[in-house]
């Protein structure tokens, strides 16, 4: 079952969008891709220096940002890509391990 | 009153254009429409209108180019003939599927090969299934009429389709008849403001053009076909309203002297002229013979035309155009499909006719009609019901 | 104004995470990088192409973008954007919209070196104030890794297999021909603004070069190479390392060309061998086996004539 923004699956033809027309935004927000991951970062704040290096190579936009400082990762979304463990430049602000489920 | 002109069926579609000023048009040159493009490039050097005129690399590119406009809330327009058309179809689709507004006028045209710049229906009756309505026209005066009326029914929220006005290529794209024109205000009044509910630039977010699941697929073209099926009362509405301002009327299609027609020529564009004069010369033998002459031939009236020849007894279909399918052209067979419910059924045959700008001369319906009679005397149209008309070595 | 990345970190996100391009994919990374330097009061429509990235951002009902997004079809979202611009200059002239907008275009290699190249051209030639940007991960990845004419040569991707007899200029060894250079083809257009570029450090190239081309009026161009790991076939953490290793091996040249003045925007301290680029990727396995190495010195040669010429336009 998909539901969204008041749109299902079991809606009847005159009651979903005219032509697939979305007429909000960012509403992929509520799709969890974070069920995808097998590898998942953890975000270590006191080893991090914010130097913000991780935030434009996630491709899942899923490092939040605020007031400059980077907050812990966002796991709907999160692939567990491993790009931003990769990329940090300080020991442990990021590590990368299997995720348990 | 309205403005009499001497002009070219051509000349008439730029001047309507003209006088309903389109935010975008995008268009590429390709014989015989290329001269509706020439007299509208005018326009826009002369700030007769203020329209942004995309002289684009392609038809492809200017379907795209539509595409965007309209879905970017433009009133938008485009111009083609034949392999211009074919070379559109992909997006032809992508337009009536995305439900966006927009006139095409098609200069009809012979699709190659081998290539040929002369008129038959070929370009349009191929995109007959691509969710567009088609109005077809006889003359420069109903070329005009139809292309000032087909805004109005392409943006009605009923039916947010996308629309395509033929006339035949050089027939009468290129022949200089008197025609009425409208007073621009009553152009401008008759059409008013394009306002799409939502587009892109309206400051807030939209998506157009999903990818579409399996999910909603289905739901979303059968919101297409809905939107068809509505059009229709859309255009006789709109053609009501269109007769109270100009005295000229139309309907979903013409009956010429079908009241007690016992032998029928369905025929759409300029050849239904013709068609009428070969009824006249027999008409006034006494023979009662009439002429269906198509309008609307998406959606397809087909209760209406399946009503308008109950009474026949024989009937011809003509197909300026063939589907090479081993059965008939495609006029012929959704007039015949529609003709099915009928209680009593008239024998109905086809005719593929004119094909790359083959003289249609009033023989070839006198011929037709005489066929008809054939038909009735025996009882019977011999299992030949695809036939052809004005190939040597045929008839 | 100097860039910083800090600074930039503060700007809404214009594409969202939800989507489902494949873990460490380099499209989203670039679209990102490039919607980023557009201005916070500047509002934008992207057009894209049919592609991994239109696929799997926008499955009705979900949307990955957060304002206008158009999609029409594989070879045209070049001239789709430049009905949306026509229609804004139109509707901006009638004073009927008061918002500033920016157009881009996003396409994939195959939507713009090969099937959607005459659109691009046509678009750029007319001059319409757009954006087009390539993600380049060099091969038709959305319909399953087959050849493009942005394929380096001996990339192994599925109708340019690496056969069991390989022999030189024959089939059976991986693509057969070279990359196309689009961004010199682009350059012949004469349009103001043409980069090639991609993610490496801070992003400021990238960054810059996107600025540049959504703040010069008129066309830009920008060629984003955007590995893709399950094409190239390498550990998808390892996404920054094989940009940098394009780039500092000049297989990937940083450059813009601004009105007609070509420049380096980066040039490498100690120009690494190509070895170094292919080995990390299983699409060029083959070019490390016995009696293959005429392959790597084939590349290399390649790389180095192509560089040298690069040098002198930038001179």
């Amino acid at each position: 079952m998909i539901y969204v923004k008041g749109v299902n699956q079991d809606q009847k033809w005159d009651e979903i969008n005219v032509g697939g027309n979305i007429t909000e935004g960012g509403t992929a927000l509520d799709v969890n891709t974070g069920d995808w991951r097998i590898m998942i970062p953890r975000f270590h704040e006191d080893k991090c220096k914010q130097c913000m290096l991780c935030f434009p190579v996630c491709p899942d936009s899923a490092i939040p940002v605020q007031n400059e400082k980077r907050l812990d990762f966002n796991f709907k979304h999160c692939k567990g890509c491993g790009v931003c463990f990769k990329v940090c430049p300080f020991e442990g602000a990021i590590t990368w391990e299997k995720e348990d489920k | 009153m309205g403005i009499r002109r001497l002009l070219s069926g051509n000349e008439a579609t730029a001047t309507a254009m003209k006088q309903i000023n389109p935010d975008v048009v995008a268009a590429y040159p390709i014989t015989p429409s290329t001269e509706v493009v020439h007299y509208f490039s005018q326009y826009v050097a002369d700030g007769e209108v203020d329209t942004e005129f995309v002289a684009v690399e392609s038809e492809h590119s200017a379907m795209s180019a539509c595409i965007g406009a309209s879905a970017a809330g433009g009133r938008t327009a485009t111009v083609t003939s034949a392999c211009g058309l074919a070379l559109m179809w992909e997006l032809l689709y992508v337009a009536s599927g995305q439900r966006l507004p927009m006139t095409l006028a098609v200069i009809n045209r012979a699709l190659s090969g081998p290539i040929n710049i002369n008129n038959d229906h070929s370009d349009s009756m191929g995109a007959r299934d691509s969710g567009w309505i088609q109005l077809y026209s006889e003359n420069n005066q109903e070329a005009y009429d139809n292309y000032v009326m087909s805004w109005r029914i392409s943006e009605h929220k009923d039916v947010l389709l996308p629309v395509m006005v033929c006339q035949d290529g050089f027939i009468t794209s290129h022949a200089v008849e008197n025609i009425e024109l409208i007073e621009d205000e009553k152009v401008k009044e008759f059409v008013g403001e394009f306002k799409p509910e939502r587009h892109l630039i309206d400051g807030g977010p939209l998506s157009v053009g999903p990818y579409d699941t399996p999910h909603f697929y289905f739901e979303h073209q059968y919101q297409r076909a809905q939107a068809m099926k509505r059009a229709k009362q859309v255009i006789l509405d709109v053609s009501k309203e269109f007769a109270a301002m100009t005295g000229r009327g139309y309907g979903l299609f013409e009956e010429y002297k079908m009241a007690d027609a016992e032998r029928v020529i369905v025929v759409l564009n300029s050849s239904a002229g013709t068609a009428k004069v070969a009824a006249d010369q027999l008409r006034a033998k006494g023979e009662k013979v009439g002429v269906l002459k198509l309008r609307v031939f998406r959606p397809f009236p087909h209760a209406e035309v399946a009503k308008a020849l109950s009474n026949a007894k024989a009937v011809a279909v003509m197909d300026k155009c063939d589907s090479f399918n081993g059965m008939g052209g495609p006029v012929f067979v959704d007039v015949r499909t529609a003709c099915y419910d009928l209680a009593t059924r008239p024998q109905i045959v086809n005719y593929i006719y004119g094909l790359g700008g083959r003289d249609v001369t009033v023989d070839n319906f006198l011929y037709v009609y005489e066929k008809l009679t054939e038909i009735i005397n025996s009882g019977t149209n011999t299992d030949d019901i695809y036939r052809h008309v004005g190939v040597r070595g045929v008839n | 104004m100097a860039y910083n990345l800090k600074k930039e970190s503060n700007k809404p996100e214009r594409l969202t995470g939800g989507h489902r391009l494949c873990a460490g994919c380099g499209a989203s990374v670039a679209v990102r990088g490039v919607l980023r330097a557009v201005n916070e009061e500047d509002k934008t429509v992207c057009g894209v192409a049919t592609c991994c990235l239109e696929v799997s951002s926008v499955l009705f009902p979900f949307t990955a973008w957060q304002e206008g997004f158009i999609h029409c079809a594989f070879e045209n979202v070049a001239a789709t954007i430049s009905g949306v611009e026509s229609n804004y200059n139109a509707l901006k002239r009638k004073g009927k919209i008061t918002d500033n907008y920016k157009f881009i275009a996003f396409g994939g290699d195959g939507g713009t070196y090969d099937i959607g190249l005459q659109s691009l051209s046509g678009a750029m030639e007319r001059g319409h104030d757009m954006v087009y940007v390539c993600y380049d991960n060099e091969a038709y990845m959305n319909t399953g890794l087959q050849r493009s004419s942005s394929t380096p040569k001996f990339a192994e991707v599925s109708t340019a297999p690496v056969g069991t007899k390989q022999a030189k200029g024959e089939m059976g060894v991986g693509k057969g021909q070279h990359k196309k250079d689009l961004t010199a083809i682009i350059v012949g257009h004469g349009v103001p603004y043409v980069a090639q570029t991609t993610f490496t450090n801070n992003f400021k190239d990238l960054h810059e070069k996107a600025y540049k081309a959504h703040y010069t009026p008129g066309p830009a161009f920008l060629n984003v190479l955007a590995p893709c790991p399950r094409g190239w076939r390498y550990p998808a953490e390892e996404l920054m390392t094989i940009t940098k290793l394009a780039v500092e091996t000049c297989i990937w040249p940083l450059y813009e060309v601004e009105d007609g003045e070509w420049k380096l925007t980066y040039e490498p301290k100690k120009k690494l061998p190509v070895e170094d680029y292919l080995k990390l990727q299983g699409r060029f396995r083959h070019l490390f086996k016995k009696g293959n190495e005429w392959m790597i010195e084939d590349l290399q040669a390649h790389v180095d004539k192509k560089w040298e010429q690069l040098l002198k336009k930038c001179k």
